[in-house]
């Protein structure tokens, strides 16, 4: 995470150890090996599970139940695409990847406009009670999505949309914004007055002072925002599972129905897991620092 | 980050700091413009968000169905029907000890990080599951914790590690031989009806076990020799692929076992023992004159087969485990990040006066990042009250009842073929309730920042 924070890799020890006696030296380095074989131990245990369902996606079913995924460092010509190349002949899992497209990407925009919207107001705007209600929507923050699953199915039922992408993409958006709101109005109100009060002497409308000097001002936690809600969306899976039925579930539902029977159908979860792990991990290493910086901010979800 | 950098303690407080005081309008906006910007966010927050709260909330207080009102009732069930209880209970637990385990772990991984070059390397190792789902982790696990050590790399590494230290029987399959005198005698063990003599060999046949399924390369059994004052004796298969032979016979071709057991037992008492060698014959002292043999069950006992991971007992811990893989790198970042703004002349200024390394840890740097822990725990106990997909992922159907926790109970009760909205709701409101204490907190600092 060198881009995240460089400074953390400060050099640690103080000019002090160049009086420090021989022995002390010795010791030290026993520590420091002690030290560096922990770590690297740690690392191991973190990277082996990931690692041994990587590696059992791209084994052939037949191999995998007759012997551990380790087995391939011994015998590498088992190594195989089949599983890959079914699933992706699949169309249930096909039509249920392009679902999760279809809900996260409206799920993202839809949170980032309307927060962004919203915060503004709550920034630089002065409307009657706007504290009070910049209050109810921090209460909103910690609320869990447990508490609206019944109700919302309810209600999502009355007005025909329970099952619909729709109803999944609007509960995202929902619980979505009290953060989105949050996060944007504290960036917007760093934003110097003098910078807006400029832009209004230009003849600048509230519209225009808000796309074209607010928004790109505050590009870099519009793209932690957008980046944080795009995985917990993507990521997702007990909303859809309430909220969509065959046709509109995404990969994470599809998958999930697989878990069931695990075991005899390995060959199609580890395979699936990496197609749903794709994104998300491509995001992650593209843009740590706005992941790093989302997350931080987003603790409170 | 970056700005973290430069103002570290503002991690702290992320969550419910607003980073200034009011700030004031550009210039008179019309109320309606203000209304146009905060409209759609305002409608959608009322219906999606506080609107299913007071419905719950009313909710909560009708049966299965919606049709009759019950009052309290619901809640009741929640602490008397005996699967709600046990979600009740296991949430209780994952809010003991995972947030505690998981930011001590991220406190370690923070701290000792720093003395390493490859520092960043290890923490984008440690992060990296925080990207991925629920489900995908929970698939990761559900292969790592599989009963068979053959799958699951947890008892591939238990099995191996057990039978590095314990000897683990070798014909798991083998069984007394028609021909020979040995019978069942419980425990798995088998025990000759007649009685040896000195000088006159015992041979104990055995089948169950082809030829070629024997471990290693078995020589071919040797028919005991009289050996003088002791007891000798040959144990092997009593059967060679192709047929032939006479059955109890030590016949030419037939494999030896080696690395039996036998025991010479007087009056229900082990009065001496052997191990079979590779051309399969054993010898016994003088003492086991007269005594019965046994092959004790250790000889047949199946192989060990590693921890039962995803059983009643262990499932909640397993999954608690799998938990702390996803979160441990939350806490190692939120934490370095903290670290990052500690006073390094604090510590060596601990280290000039004399302290060790413990104790710069424990008296100089935990007590300054106590604030960073606090926002840590409180951040893994809201979001362990609520979690739900690793359970419902990783506890296979037999052992779910036994992993159940709070919201996979308002799931199952009201989705999963439960179908009761009552006591769901009730468990939603109770989730809400749950998390009421730091709603309050982060109002109070929120206000608090105001009045500066």
């Amino acid at each position: 995470m060198t881009a995240v924070d460089p400074t953390l890799d400060r050099p640690l020890d103080p000019p002090v150890r160049a009086r420090r006696s021989f022995a002390a030296r010795v010791a030290s380095g026993a520590a420091g090996g002690v030290l560096r074989l922990f770590l690297i131990l740690v690392a191991l245990i973190w990277m082996v599970p990931t690692f041994g369902l990587l590696v059992s996606s791209f084994r052939d079913p037949t191999d995998i139940s007759t012997s551990g995924w380790w087995k391939v460092f011994t015998a590498p010509g088992q190594l195989t695409a089949k599983s890959y190349s079914t699933l992706l002949k699949n169309d249930a899992i096909t039509s249920s990847l392009l679902n999760t497209v279809w809900i996260t990407v409206p799920a993202t925009l839809l949170v980032v406009v309307i927060g962004a919207m919203a915060g503004y107001a709550f920034a630089w705007m002065d409307f009657r009670g706007r504290d009070w209600w910049f209050l109810v929507v921090v209460a909103l923050l910690v609320v869990p999505v447990q508490v609206a699953l019944i109700p919302l199915s309810d209600l999502f039922g009355k007005i025909g949309i329970f099952g619909d992408i729709i109803g999944v993409v609007l509960f995202h958006v929902g619980f979505g914004l009290p953060f989105a709101i949050f996060l944007l109005r504290n960036f917007f109100a760093e934003i110097p007055r003098e910078l807006l009060e400029a832009a209004r002497l230009d003849g600048a409308g509230e519209i225009r002072l808000f796309a074209t000097v607010v928004l790109p001002l505050a590009a870099p936690a519009i793209a932690s925002l957008g980046i944080f809600q795009f995985l917990w969306v993507w990521n997702d899976m007990l909303v859809a599972l309430v909220f969509s039925d065959s046709q509109s579930q995404p990969l994470t539902v599809a998958l999930q129905q697989q878990v069931r029977q695990f075991g005899s159908n390995i060959e199609v979860l580890a395979p699936g897991a990496f197609i749903s792990m794709v994104i998300p991990l491509a995001v992650f290493f593209a843009f740590q620092r706005q992941f790093v910086s989302g997350v931080m901010a987003g603790a409170v979800k | 980050m970056e700005s973290q950098r430069n103002h570290p303690p503002a991690v702290t407080t992320t969550p419910v700091t607003l980073t200034t005081g009011r700030p004031r309008t550009v210039t008179g906006t019309r109320w309606w413009v203000a209304g146009l910007f905060l409209l759609p966010a305002l409608v959608l927050l009322g219906s999606l968000v506080v609107y299913p709260i007071g419905y719950s909330v009313w909710r909560s207080l009708y049966d299965a169905d919606g049709s009759g009102f019950v009052g309290l009732e619901n809640y009741g069930d929640i602490f008397t029907n005996d699967a709600t209880l046990t979600a009740v209970r296991n949430t209780a637990i994952w809010v003991a000890v995972a947030p505690a385990l998981v930011t001590a772990l991220g406190l370690i991984f923070a701290v000792l990080t720093e003395r390493v070059r490859w520092g960043t390397a290890f923490k984008l190792i440690v992060f990296m599951p925080m990207a991925i789902s629920m489900l995908a982790a929970g698939i990761i696990f559900r292969l790592v914790y599989e009963q068979d050590p053959d799958q699951g790399v947890a008892n591939a590494i238990v099995t191996s590690v057990h039978d590095a230290f314990v000897d683990s029987s070798v014909y798991p399959k083998a069984r007394p031989a028609p021909a020979g005198d040995l019978k069942a005698s419980g425990g798995g063990s088998f025990t000759s009806t007649g009685t040896v003599t000195a000088g006159t060999p015992a041979l104990l046949p055995l089948v169950g076990i082809a030829p070629n399924k024997l471990p290693g390369t078995p020589e071919n059994a040797k028919a005991p020799g009289a050996s003088g004052d002791g007891v000798t004796g040959t144990v092997w298969l009593d059967f060679k692929l192709g047929g032939g032979g006479t059955k109890g016979q030590v016949d030419p071709g037939e494999k030896a076992l080696k690395g039996v057991k036998v025991e010479a037992v007087k009056d229900g008492k082990v009065v001496a023992s052997a191990t079979s060698g590779a051309d399969g014959t054993f010898a016994l002292p003088a003492d086991a004159d007269g005594a019965h043999l046994r092959l004790p069950g250790s000889n047949f006992t199946g192989a060990y087969n590693g921890i039962d991971w995803l059983g009643p007992t262990l499932v909640t811990p397993a999954i608690i485990g799998s938990y702390t893989w996803m979160w441990a790198g939350f806490a190692m970042v939120l934490i370095a990040a903290g670290l990052a703004g500690v006073d390094r002349n604090l510590l060596e200024a601990a280290r000039v006066d004399g302290a060790n390394e413990w104790q710069v840890f424990r008296r100089v740097t935990v007590p300054l990042l106590a604030p960073v822990l606090v926002v840590v725990l409180v951040t893994l106990m809201i979001n362990v009250m609520k979690v739900f997909d690793l359970v419902y992922i990783i506890a296979p159907q037999p052992s779910q009842d036994d992993a159940n926790v709070l919201a996979l109970q308002l799931f199952l009760s009201s989705f999963g073929g439960g179908g009761n909205y009552g006591v769901g709701s009730a468990i939603g409101v109770l989730l809400l309730l749950l998390v009421l204490p730091v709603m309050f907190v982060n109002l109070r600092r929120l206000r608090k920042e105001r009045q500066r």
